[in-house]
């Protein structure tokens, strides 16, 4: 099974077997809307927890996604870079940015469960 | 502020259809509906889109005889309204002492009306262009602002074949690019011009504002019809190459700087009598110091305004004014100005995004060919 965690930046994490896939949230890709670039990290790069990471850019804005935890970078997603509407159509499944090995696992435990970043949502409202 | 922002008469409308609204220029605005900014910007290429401009100033400048409206305004803006015709519209700019550009704005002469011109000016300038012409007014000439009036846009190729239906008869297809006049559609008395900010075929119609609502509910009731929000305005404009107050122009801005040259009448040029007249024509003669141009990015990434041009060596020449994704063109697009030196079309240049350069060249404008309706 895996577990998903999210930060206030709404990013999200799927940690799969020791490992995350980080992208970010249905809420975040509805906030900027039409998503028509995407730039990945380097493969290799080692990213402190909140470095940027990732950008991310609407028709409306540029967007920066952070590291929500600290490791380093296993594989991006290249199918997001030259197709990024898939952070619109699947946040969370296809539209996945990158994966990153997990340099302290405790570091999750400070991010949100499901049910608390929905709680965290109603508070944007 | 919330509670300070203004509403358009069609305010209630945009909530109905699921606008997502922000605060622009101290008014309420749609900035997109639920089919999102890339849907409208490409509904509005291939079909017909309706935008709200009701925040737009309009107002008359009113006076006994057109040669004391039109030689008023000739003393404030660079364009040539003596000769302007009944019937016909003329874009132009308010100028500073120094030729720096207060707005931009579009002025019409009514046909048949004697001594009138309107003018439609930018809503967060239109205070400060009020107080301009007030300052200046001669006597016998007034500034009518028309607050109780809408503005609505309907921009696209379908624009034209939608109005001929609501208005059988009348020859509104017919009507030239940058022309004027009263007609009366689907039963509604209105001010219609062949004109827009799109690039497209299309037109601005004004209308009372309690009439406004019924009248943008008949329009979005039509095939091919669709409400286009603020971020689809933006990105049709740019990809149209056409000038965003704030943005391309400011006080420090003359129009030959902006690439506007166009706008300013032969007779203008060589007479001056306009503020700013030997700037303006110094430029004309010389070459301005640095230009408003496009820029293409070679790659994916947008450059924002903002980014900083500099030179295939990474010397400073410019900066974006606006940049962002043209949904037409596919591919990143910006304007920006640059040192005169650099601003040739094929001139390869880098902007700073994020720190890095990103390649990227001069190129004309339009991004995308206009499509207007010239005779």
């Amino acid at each position: 099974m895996s577990e998903i965690r999210y930060s206030k930046d709404h990013e999200y994490i799927r940690v799969e077997s020791g490992e995350g896939v980080v992208g970010i949230s249905d809420y975040a890709q509805k906030q900027l809307g039409d998503v028509v670039f995407a730039e990945t990290p380097p493969v290799g790069k080692a990213l402190k927890k909140g470095d940027p990471a990732a950008v991310v850019e609407s028709v409306k804005a540029a967007s920066d996604v952070f590291a929500p935890v600290s490791g380093q970078v296993l594989a991006v997603n290249s199918e997001v870079e030259s197709t990024p509407g898939l952070i619109n159509e699947d946040a969370l499944g296809r539209g996945w940015l990158f994966r990153i090995g997990l340099a302290d696992a405790s570091e999750l435990s400070a991010l949100m469960d499901e049910a608390a970043y929905a709680d965290f949502l109603k508070t944007l409202a | 502020m919330t509670e300070a922002n203004q509403k358009t008469p069609l305010h209630a409308l945009h909530i109905e259809l699921g606008a997502r609204m922000s605060p622009f220029a101290g008014y309420d605005m749609p900035i997109q509906y639920p089919a999102g900014v890339l849907a409208e910007h490409l509904h509005t290429r291939q079909a017909a889109g309706l935008f709200d401009v009701s925040h737009m100033g309009q107002a008359l400048i009113e006076s006994g005889d057109h040669t004391a409206v039109a030689s008023f305004l000739e003393s404030l803006c660079p364009a040539d309204f003596l000769n302007l015709a009944p019937g016909r519209q003329r874009y132009t700019q308010l100028l500073n002492e120094n030729g720096g550009i207060v707005d931009d704005l579009m002025v019409t002469r009514a046909p048949g009306a004697e001594g009138a011109l309107r003018l439609v000016v930018n809503a967060s300038r239109k205070e400060a262009d009020f107080a301009l012409i007030r300052q200046r007014l001669p006597s016998g000439v007034r500034l009518t602002p028309l607050p109780e009036s809408a503005l609505i846009a309907l921009q696209g190729p379908v624009a034209a074949a939608t109005l001929a239906r609501l208005a059988p008869g009348q020859g509104l297809e017919a009507m030239a690019f940058m022309s004027a006049r009263p007609a009366r559609i689907a039963g509604f008395e209105s001010f219609v011009s062949r004109s827009g900010y799109t690039g497209e075929d299309g037109y601005e119609i004004s209308i009372a504002s309690a009439q406004a609502e019924g009248f943008a509910r008949i329009l979005l009731d039509q095939p091919d019809v669709a409400p286009i929000g603020l971020g689809a305005r933006d990105s049709l404009r740019l990809e149209a190459g056409l000038c965003l107050y704030g943005h391309e122009l400011d006080e420090t801005v003359d129009p030959i700087e902006a690439a506007l040259s166009w706008s300013i009448q032969k007779r203008r040029r060589v007479e001056g009598g306009f503020p700013g007249a030997k700037r303006i024509q110094d430029a004309l003669a010389n070459g301005p110091d640095r230009q408003r141009v496009g820029v293409r990015p070679d790659g994916r990434a947008p450059a924002r305004e903002g980014a900083e041009i500099v030179s295939a060596d990474e010397a400073p020449i410019g900066v974006v004014t606006s940049g962002g994704f043209g949904p037409s063109v596919g591919a990143p697009i910006a304007m920006g100005y640059v040192a005169r030196s650099h601003a040739a079309v094929g001139t390869p240049v880098n902007l700073m995004v994020r720190g890095k350069p990103l390649s990227a060249r001069i190129v004309t404008l339009p991004f995308h060919p206009h499509a207007y309706h010239r005779r």
